[in-house]
C-alpha cells in the first residue's frame, strides 16, 4: 500500500537525484570541453568554477521568457514541461540500491523504453509550435531520429532481457551479481555498444545532434525558447544524459554493485558505485561530443537501419542460442 | 504553379508520394543574413523540399561599405588603411596588389629587403587565414574543438605580424615604394632605421615549427575522423571545367585539379627565389578543398623559413616624393590571396588619389558558383559546401 507521504518522499529523493545528476553532468561536460580545448573554462563562480551551474540557473531565471507573436502559445509553453516530465519519469525505475528505487516495476525495462521515447514528442511539438522554419526542421529531424534509434535501443536491451530472464531492473542487476560478471563482459558487449550509440542519438548529442545542429539550424527546436523554458530544456537534456548513462550502467555494467564487495552492504556503497559508473560513461560521451563532427541526417538513418538494427538482431540471435545451449 | 497547370505540363510531384500523388510546395528558407554559418551577413534564399534544396539565390550587399567609392576621395597612402579591411582575415595580403598597382603606375620598385618582408608577411597572412578556415570549417561540420586549437595556433602568427607591423589584423604596413619601419624598433631617424624587431628570425622559426605541428595535428584530429570524411568526401564536387567556367580561383580551383597559382607569376614579390610545391586536389570535393588549404599552410611555412634565411640587407624604401602624385594612366595587378585571385584596377588622372579603383575580390567570384553547386543538395551539405568555399563577407561586398 502506497500512501501519500511515501510518494512525496520518493518523488523528493528522485528529484534530488535527477537534478544533482543534471548538475554533475553539466559540470562534467563544460569542464571536459575546456580541458579538451586547452582553455580554462568557467573559473570565477566559486570553487574554481565548479559550481557555475548554479549561477547559470539563476541567470536563466532572470532572463525574460519571450513568447513570439505567432507561436501556438499553449503548446509552445507546455513543450518543455513535457520533455522534462518524460525524462524525469525514467528515474523512477533506476535502482540506486536494491531497496532505494522509486518503483521496482516488473516491466521496468518496458516502461523505461516506452517513457524514453515520449520526450521526442515534446521536442516535436516544441519545433512545430515555434512557428519558425528552423525549429520545425529541428523537430522533424528529432522525430526521424527517434524512429531510427528507438529500434536498435530496444533490440539491444532485448538481448539483456533474454539473458537475465527478467524485465525488472533490480532483477537484472541481481542476475549480474549472481553471475559474477556484468553483462558487458559476459555476452552483451555488442549490445552495450549499440545501446550507447543509440542512447547518444536519443540524447541528441554530437555526433547525432542534428535536431539542434547549431551550424545548420541555428538552434533547431530550441531557437525560439528563452529564459526559464530554455533552462528546462537544458536541464532535461543533461538529466536525460545522466539517466541513460545510469540505465546503461544498470543494464550492462552491473548497476549498483561491483564484484568482490559484500552484497549485504550494497545499500551503503550502491549509490556511490552507480554514480561512479554513470560518470565514467558520461565522460566517454563528453570525449565523443568534443571530438566528433556531426552526421548528416540520411547518414544517421543509414547507420541505424543498415548497421545497428541488423547487428542488434544478430545479438538477439546469438544470445538466444547461447541461452538455449547453456 | 498556375502557369504549369494552364500549359498542361506535369506539376512538380514530391518524391515522398507513395500511391497518392501529393503535390507539395517548396518551402522558402531564409538562411541568413543572421545565421551562425554564413560567415557574417550572406543571405541565401533557398527553396527547400524537406531537407532537399531545389534552388538557392545568394543575396549580397549586407556588408557593403563602399570602399571602391571611398578610395576616390582618399590619397594613395590613405587607401592602404581601407584595403586591408576588405578581407580582414588576411589583412596584409590585401595591401600588396594595391601597392603593386600604384608602384607600377609610378614606375618605381621597392627594394629587395622590403619585398622579402612583404612576402614573409603575406605568407603569414595566408597561414592565419587558413587557420581560421580550418577551425571554422570543422565547426560548421559540427566538431567544436578544432576551432579553439586553430585560433590558439593563429595567435602565434598574429603575434609575429604584430611585432613587425604593430597591427594584428590591419597592419597598414605597406608604403608606396617600400614598407614602414617596424613598430617598436626605436626612433626612425635616417641613420637608425631598424626594420624587423629583435629576435624576429628566431621567433619565426619557432612559430613555423609550431605551424607544421599544428598542420599535422589538424590532419589527424579533423582529417582522420571518419565522420568528417563521410561528410566531406564526394560532397559539392566542382569539376575542372565548372571551376574554370565560373572563374573560381585560389585553393578551390587547385582542389579541382587545376595547377594555377599566381605566386609563380608575380614579379613584385620574389617567389621565384624559393622552392615550394603547389598542392592540388583530385576530386574537387569539400575534403579536397580542406586538404589543399592545409597543405598550403605547410608550403607557406616552408617559404617563410627560406625567406628569413635568405633575407637581403638594404633599405626599406626607394626614393619617393613626399607628396605622392601618380601619373596619368591605368594599371591592373593581381595576386594570389589566401582566398584566391585578388586584383586591383587603378585608374589615375594624375591627382593625389585614384580616379577610380576597382577591386576584383576572390570571395565574390568564388561564391558565384554557389547556386549551381547547391542545387539538389541536402541542407547539411549546403553548410559543408558553403564553408568549404571559405569566403569572407567583407571580401564579397567590399
Amino acid at each position: 500500500m502506497i500512501d501519500g507521504s511515501q510518494v512525496l518522499v520518493t518523488a523528493g529523493i528522485i528529484l534530488a537525484f535527477a537534478l544533482n545528476g543534471a548538475v554533475i553532468f553539466t559540470i562534467l561536460d563544460v569542464k571536459g570541453a575546456s580541458w579538451m580545448q586547452r582553455r580554462p573554462g568557467p573559473l570565477h563562480v566559486g570553487l574554481r568554477g565548479f559550481i557555475f551551474p548554479l549561477a547559470e540557473i539563476i541567470k536563466f531565471f532572470q532572463k525574460e521568457d519571450i513568447t513570439p507573436t505567432n507561436v501556438d502559445s499553449a503548446v509552445f509553453k507546455w513543450a518543455p514541461a513535457y520533455v522534462l516530465a518524460s525524462v524525469f519519469g525514467l528515474f523512477v525505475v533506476v535502482p540506486i540500491s536494491p531497496t532505494l528505487v522509486g518503483s521496482d516495476l516488473d516491466l521496468g525495462v518496458f516502461y523505461l523504453l516506452a517513457i524514453s521515447s515520449l520526450s521526442t514528442l515534446g521536442v516535436l511539438t516544441a519545433g512545430w509550435s515555434s512557428a519558425n522554419k528552423y525549429s520545425l526542421m529541428g523537430g522533424i529531424r528529432a522525430a526521424g531520429q527517434l524512429i531510427a534509434y528507438e529500434l536498435p535501443l530496444i533490440l539491444a536491451v532485448v538481448g539483456v532481457v533474454i539473458q537475465a530472464e527478467t524485465m525488472s531492473l533490480v532483477g537484472i542487476v541481481e542476475k549480474q551479481i549472481e553471475f559474477g560478471l556484468p553483462f558487458v563482459l559476459s555476452g552483451q558487449g555488442l549490445a552495450f555498444l549499440i545501446f550507447m550509440v543509440a542512447a547518444t542519438a536519443e540524447m541528441m548529442r554530437v555526433p547525432f545532434d542534428m535536431p539542434i545542429g547549431e551550424s545548420e539550424l541555428v538552434s533547431g527546436f530550441l531557437t525560439e525558447y528563452s529564459g526559464v523554458r530554455f533552462l528546462i530544456f537544458y536541464i532535461a537534456e543533461y538529466m536525460n544524459m545522466f539517466v541513460l548513462c545510469a540505465v546503461a550502467s544498470t543494464l550492462f555494467l552491473g548497476g549498483y554493485h561491483v564484484p568482490l564487495l559484500p552484497t549485504e552492504w550494497v545499500n551503503f556503497y550502491g549509490p556511490v558505485v552507480l554514480l561512479t559508473k554513470t560518470v565514467l560513461l558520461g565522460f566517454i560521451l563528453v570525449l565523443v561530443r568534443w571530438s566528433f563532427p556531426r552526421f548528416r541526417e540520411d547518414q544517421l538513418q543509414n547507420l541505424a537501419w543498415k548497421v545497428l538494427i541488423p547487428l542488434s538482431l544478430l545479438n538477439i540471435l546469438i544470445t538466444s542460442i547461447m541461452k538455449v545451449v547453456f | 504553379m498556375d502557369e504549369n497547370l494552364n500549359s498542361g505540363s506535369i506539376p512538380y510531384v514530391s518524391e515522398a508520394s507513395v500511391s497518392v500523388e501529393i503535390e507539395t510546395e517548396d518551402m522558402t528558407l531564409n538562411i541568413g543574413p543572421q545565421h551562425p554559418s554564413t560567415h557574417g551577413v550572406l543571405r541565401l534564399v533557398a527553396k527547400v523540399d524537406g531537407e532537399k534544396i531545389s534552388s538557392v539565390e545568394p543575396v549580397l550587399g549586407y556588408m557593403h561599405r563602399g570602399y571602391e567609392k571611398l578610395a576616390e576621395v582618399r590619397t594613395y597612402p590613405q587607401i592602404t588603411t581601407l584595403v586591408n579591411r576588405i578581407d580582414w582575415v588576411s589583412g596584409f595580403a590585401n595591401e600588396i596588389p594595391f601597392i603593386a598597382a600604384t608602384e607600377k603606375l609610378m614606375e618605381i620598385e621597392a627594394p629587395e629587403r622590403a619585398k622579402h618582408i612583404r612576402l614573409i608577411l603575406t605568407e603569414m597572412a595566408r597561414i592565419a587565414s587558413h587557420f581560421v578556415f580550418n577551425g571554422a570549417y570543422a565547426l560548421e561540420i559540427g566538431a567544436l574543438t578544432p576551432i579553439f586549437l586553430a585560433m590558439e595556433d593563429r595567435e602565434r602568427i598574429l603575434d609575429l605580424i604584430e611585432s613587425v607591423t604593430g597591427g594584428r589584423f590591419h597592419p597598414n604596413f605597406n608604403r608606396i615604394g617600400g614598407i614602414k619601419p617596424a613598430a617598436g624598433s626605436g626612433p626612425t631617424t635616417k641613420k637608425n632605421i631598424q626594420d624587423l624587431p629583435a629576435g624576429f628570425y628566431q621567433d619565426t622559426r619557432d612559430a613555423m615549427e609550431k605551424v607544421l605541428e599544428a598542420v599535422e595535428r589538424m590532419e589527424n584530429l579533423v582529417g582522420g575522423n571518419e565522420v568528417f570524411k563521410i561528410r566531406t568526401k564526394g560532397v559539392g564536387i566542382i569539376s575542372k571545367e565548372l571551376a574554370e567556367e565560373y572563374g573560381v580561383s585560389g585553393p578551390i580551383l587547385r582542389a579541382s585539379g587545376v595547377k594555377f597559382d599566381l605566386r609563380s607569376q608575380t614579379d613584385f614579390l620574389p617567389y621565384d627565389k624559393f622552392d615550394y610545391d603547389i598542392p592540388i586536389g583530385e576530386n574537387g570535393d569539400c575534403y579536397d578543398r580542406w586538404y589543399v588549404r592545409l597543405m598550403e599552410m605547410k608550403e607557406s611555412a616552408k617559404i617563410i623559413l627560406q625567406a628569413i634565411d635568405s633575407m637581403p640587407s638594404g633599405p626599406l624604401q626607394t626614393k619617393v616624393p613626399k607628396v605622392i602624385k601618380v601619373p596619368k594612366g591605368q594599371s591592373y595587378v593581381r595576386t594570389e590571396n589566401p582566398k584566391g585571385e585578388m586584383g586591383y584596377y587603378v585608374i589615375s588622372e594624375g591627382g593625389l588619389g585614384p580616379y577610380r579603383l576597382k577591386v576584383r575580390t576572390p570571395s565574390f567570384s568564388n561564391i558565384s558558383i554557389l547556386p549551381v553547386l547547391l542545387e539538389g543538395q541536402l541542407l547539411p551539405d549546403l553548410i559543408a559546401i558553403m564553408g568549404s568555399l571559405d569566403f569572407v563577407l567583407g571580401d564579397v561586398d567590399r
